[in-house]
């Protein structure tokens, strides 16, 4: 068994927390999160959103990690034997999201090089849909595989597998240390630039201006949840596996402040560059910024490519810029959740980290050719929906809903993480994760099933439906429970047992 | 900008960056007020 592994820092366990939880979401999501929202008003239900249930959760995930030193499954079967499924599935969804994030990954390492004199033209959509991704002419087709998208899915993989094989503290510590800062420094420069074109200053006023009406309005209210939940990594396992390799001596809560805060600082920074750009855009086509808000692959693929077409100069400078920061936000976030099931499948099956990492690493790859076919998109649509609307939200309401309501765990947990942090926390952590964010997941998954089921996601066939969104949610629930059927090698048990605290 | 907009945006600045800036600056006084520092 070998030694486990730990952070060489608290400043590498906090870049590696911060770069899981700023990634693609943060530039692509919330901006247009926050203008459909309420714009400047939606800052207050988006700050007791992290208050409420951000910090707690994360604090949370930190302890349990912390307190039972390892993978999600092995920390929830430390705290109750009835948990290890919900960590398992909770893996499951890690993977299932991975295939297809390393695909956007790849995505933006192709803009990276197209970048250099602008290449995809006069028209970024159709350069998109038909040079890029040579999408199929209709959902639910697979086609064959685009070797354009093929080739740099496997180097991000490759990367990917060499910095899990390096290890905790040389290899996920160290990426971090180096990419976290470089991205704030590139997107410091886009956002500098942006902010001082013409027209900036209506995009940051419509980015800004305060409806005060809808913060009456409950669905801006889920939206503020919403966003910090899929924004902060919480509720599939990564926080939880992070934590485990603190050392004793660690103070959990403030570094759960800091990686909320300065994971929201990013996005306010996000909001910024891409609402001044986008005012730059509306300004040079002569039409209102609310003609040219979008968000997530339009917003980064066409719209963005589009903006970088009027730049008065510099034009593929700030093209790689851009692109670059994507695949920087997006590595230290997808090493991050291969991380976790690289760690589950080690100490379950007793196997060397290398092993561990290969085997994962080679299936997770091979899946996620599925996402490189001419049909890939589209799949990647449904599945990232549901995974995430039915998965993570479900893992997430499951997991407080247990720790708080069945095992009555919130105690020992409070108790451990005021122990050894500076920052205590009070009352106010364990009202928040058995009362508020219980209501606040519960009402989004009720949400999410009226409208699933009144009209498809999309429009989408019901086919595809079916089997790329909730058969993949049913297999990980599923296969989380099968796997947790596996008992612990006993020798492996006995060792584990013993670094917990 | 608008009045109000300008206003927001210094709000969503000072909590957002402020928070993150005091987090931070409560790292250092622990670890400054601590000569075992906890990692």
């Amino acid at each position: 068994m070998e030694k486990r592994q730990q952070w060489g820092s608290r400043y590498g366990f906090i870049m590696a927390a911060v770069g899981s939880a700023v990634g693609l979401g943060n530039i692509w999501r919330f901006p247009a999160v926050a203008y459909e929202n309420g714009g400047g008003a939606f800052f207050l239900p988006y700050l007791f959103a992290i208050l409420t249930a951000g910090i707690p959760i994360l604090i949370l995930e930190f302890t349990i990690g912390h307190k039972y030193r390892g993978s999600a499954p092995l920390s929830l079967f430390r705290l109750n034997k009835k948990a290890e499924w919900l960590g398992w599935w909770q893996l499951l969804i890690s993977f299932v999201i991975c295939t297809y994030y390393a695909v956007i990954v790849a995505w933006a390492v192709k803009y990276t090089i197209y970048s250099f004199g602008t290449q995809w033209g006069s028209d970024p959509g159709s350069f998109l849909f038909g040079d890029v991704l040579k999408l199929a002419e209709k959902p639910g087709q697979i086609g064959g595989l685009v070797p354009g998208i093929v080739i740099p899915l496997l180097f991000i993989w490759a990367v990917t597998i060499f910095v899990l094989y390096r290890g905790v503290s040389k290899g996920i510590e160290r990426l971090n240390k180096i990419f976290l800062p470089t991205l704030v420094v590139m997107f410091l420069i886009i956002v500098i630039r942006a902010v001082t074109l013409e027209g900036a200053v209506q995009g940051l006023d419509a980015f800004f201006k305060p409806n005060w009406e809808m913060i009456f309005n409950g669905k801006v209210w889920i939206a503020a949840y919403g966003q910090i939940f899929f924004s902060l990594s919480i509720g599939f396992a990564i926080m939880l596996t992070y934590s485990s390799y603190l050392p004793k001596k660690s103070d959990i809560n403030n570094n759960a402040f800091i990686t909320a805060f300065a994971n929201s600082g990013f996005e306010l920074l996000a909001g910024i560059g891409v609402f001044a750009a986008l005012g730059f855009m509306a300004n040079q086509q002569g039409i209102g910024v609310d003609e040219v808000v979008s968000s997530g692959i339009g917003l980064a693929f066409v719209v963005f490519p589009s903006i970088i077409n009027e730049f008065p100069g510099m034009n593929g400078f700030f093209g790689v810029l851009f692109f670059l920061s994507l695949v920087f936000a997006g590595m230290t976030s997808l090493i991050s959740i291969v991380e976790t099931f690289v760690a589950g499948i080690q100490e379950k099956f007793n196997v060397s980290r290398t092993k561990a990492v290969l085997t994962s690493g080679l299936a997770a790859t091979v899946i996620s050719l599925l996402f490189a076919t001419n049909g890939g998109l589209y799949f990647l649509d449904v599945v990232d929906y549901f995974i995430n609307n039915f998965g993570v939200v479900t893992a997430g309401l499951v997991e407080v809903v247990l720790i708080a309501w069945f095992f009555k765990g919130l105690g020992g947990l409070q108790s451990h993480t005021n122990a050894i942090s500076d920052l205590r926390i009070g009352a106010w952590w364990k009202v928040c994760l058995s009362v508020v964010t219980p209501i606040v997941l519960g009402y989004m998954m009720f949400d999410n099933i009226r409208q699933n089921l009144k009209e498809n996601y999309e429009g989408y066939p019901t086919d595809l439906i079916l089997y790329a969104g909730l058969l993949v949610v049913v297999v990980s629930i599923v296969g989380g429970i099968l796997l947790s059927l596996k008992g612990w090698k006993s020798n492996t048990k006995e060792e584990l047992n013993k670094e917990a605290v | 900008m608008s009045a109000s907009s300008i206003t927001m945006m210094i709000v969503g600045m000072v909590i957002l960056w402020g928070g993150l800036a005091a987090s931070i600056f409560n790292v250092v006084r622990v670890s400054k007020k601590s000569s075992k520092k906890p990692l």
